[in-house]
């Protein structure tokens, strides 16, 4: 039922506008204000009471318990985070952000978090070869402005791209069978749709893509241009919790397996 | 940004801290798509919703024993709720159901763009019911009476009398639902459709900004309702001929 989870998650989102909007005159000001999405399940996802999960989101905070500061998690839609960084609405984004040449124009990363590759999916035995020939005139879902999508929109000139705003509708298009095949991040596409009661029937095809010229070298935390005092402090952090298994820790409760890469 | 390495870094500054208008001109393509769909999707709504509403309007002004309730039924239903909650619950609502997928709707249903266009044309159907409704009831009751004595049935006196007046009347009332349905259009961009906006969302997010892309389809919005609004007003003036002033200058018009 993913479409009673968007509703859900809709109205769980104006039930936390609305009391953020009402809490806005007693918030205490916190130190450093992070980015998330919050449509990126196992990364970052919502509880039907609108409270925020996922890797993503407990890596930021243990990396705010490291570094000593009080943090608030801000939301924001994927097509305007960068914007809204540099608006100064938070001050760094913890949201999957593959380290990039094209976004490193405009933003500083720290080192990788993790780093997995990117894959496609379809229903079972729809496709056997992901090679650009293959996929010729069918259509490819992909969230918006994501380097999945710069990788479709380069090498796969001859299928239509299906851009969408968050992974979530991604999910609901090809279930619906608007479109034929996706990619995005394996894991994403992993614990949030193929094991999920809707990926029933689905899997991946094709190889593991992680070309450093469109996927970077993993993914890092997004802060704005030359705030290397933040940068230092937060790379100390994820060294930290690194070292003393807070990391292990928080990979252990969503994936079997080693996410950061070599 | 092609052009960034030939101009100074401080005019580099300039440009892209105000607009760079150069992001738009590269991607002129994808704005004209944009236009297109933008354009065709409101023009059909508009067709699509209008031939729905006339007979609607109809039942509705006689107060039609059975139609007349479920059609305020239906008019209040989608006047009373988001054109975006409609949008989402044809495209995501209705795509959920295997029913549906299996069903002959679904080439159709499947495309996003008509998804958007169902829904547009049901939503603009019940605004303009209401609209030509209004405009019916509105008829002078001299001319009913004239139709009456001179002998005409009831379909005739509709058909040359009663709707050619009320669409006069309703012409004004209907330039504000144009521009209202081209406004309500962007909600096609969040199913997939590369409408205006959506053609600015996809250049914001080639380039990781934020501004262009909006400012960008904005103008081309203001544009379109320049000459919507233009476009009426020479239609007002054209069907509204008889009720401006004559003037003492040119008195056999």
């Amino acid at each position: 039922m993913r479409f009673t989870k968007l509703a859900q998650s809709v109205i769980s989102g104006a039930v936390l506008a609305g009391a953020l909007a009402i809490g806005i005159g007693t918030a205490q000001a916190a130190d450093l204000r992070i980015g998330v999405e919050g449509a990126y399940p196992p990364f970052s996802e919502k509880t039907a009471s609108g409270e925020l999960i996922g890797f993503d989101i407990d890596i930021a905070n243990a990396l705010c318990e490291k570094m000593g500061v009080t943090c608030e998690l801000v939301e924001q839609d994927w097509d305007g985070i960068i914007p809204a960084l540099q608006a100064k609405k938070y001050d760094a984004i913890v949201a999957s952000m593959s380290i990039t040449e094209d976004r490193k124009k405009v933003v500083d990363f720290t080192k990788k978090y993790y780093n997995t590759p990117a894959k496609f999916a379809a229903k079972d035995g729809m496709f056997s070869d992901d090679s650009p020939a293959a996929m010729a005139g069918k259509r490819i879902g992909v969230q918006r402005g994501t380097i999945h999508d710069d990788f479709l929109t380069s090498v796969y000139k001859d299928s239509e791209i299906v851009r969408y705003a968050t992974q979530d509708e991604v999910y609901l298009d090809i279930t619906a069978g608007r479109i034929d095949a996706m990619l995005a991040d394996s894991l994403a596409i992993d614990e949030g749709f193929l094991k999920t009661d809707a990926g029933k029937g689905y899997s991946f095809f094709g190889a593991d893509h992680s070309e450093v010229e469109y996927f970077g070298e993993g993914a890092g935390i997004a802060i704005r241009k030359g705030e290397d005092e933040l940068r230092e402090k937060l790379n100390d952090a994820i060294d930290a919790i690194r070292a003393d298994g807070t990391y292990d820790k928080i990979q252990a409760k969503y994936f079997d397996f080693d996410i950061y890469g070599g | 940004m092609a052009d960034a390495a030939q101009i100074s870094p401080i005019q580099d500054f300039i440009v892209s801290a105000i607009f760079d208008y150069t992001v738009v001109v590269d991607n002129y393509e994808t704005f004209l798509i944009g236009i297109w769909n933008t354009i065709t999707l409101v023009a059909l709504s508009l067709l699509f919703g209008g031939l729905l509403a006339v007979p609607l309007a109809v039942f509705r002004a006689e107060r039609h024993p059975i139609f007349s309730p479920l059609i305020w039924c239906y008019t209040y239903l989608f006047r009373g709720t988001p054109l975006l909650i409609q949008t989402f619950l044809i495209y995501y609502g209705l795509g959920q159901f295997e029913v549906i997928r299996d069903s002959f709707a679904w080439p159709v249903l499947r495309e996003a763009y008509w998804c958007a266009l169902i829904a547009f044309s049901l939503n603009s159907a019940a605004y303009q019911t209401e609209i030509f409704r209004g405009a019916i009831e509105a008829t002078p009751f001299g001319e009913v009476e004239a139709a009456k004595a001179s002998g005409m049935s009831r379909l005739t006196m509709m058909r040359r009398i009663i709707l050619p007046s009320a669409f006069r009347r309703a012409l004004p009332a209907y330039s504000n639902e144009v521009i209202f349905m081209l406004h309500g259009s962007v909600i096609a961009s969040t199913v997939t459709v590369v409408d205006i906006l959506g053609a600015g969302r996809t250049v914001n997010a080639k380039y990781y900004i934020y501004l262009e892309g909006f400012l960008a389809a904005a103008i081309l919005y203001l544009t379109l309702v320049f000459l919507i609004s233009r476009g009426f007003k020479l239609w007002e003036k054209h069907w509204h001929a008889h009720l401006r002033p004559r003037s003492a200058a040119s008195p056999a018009e």
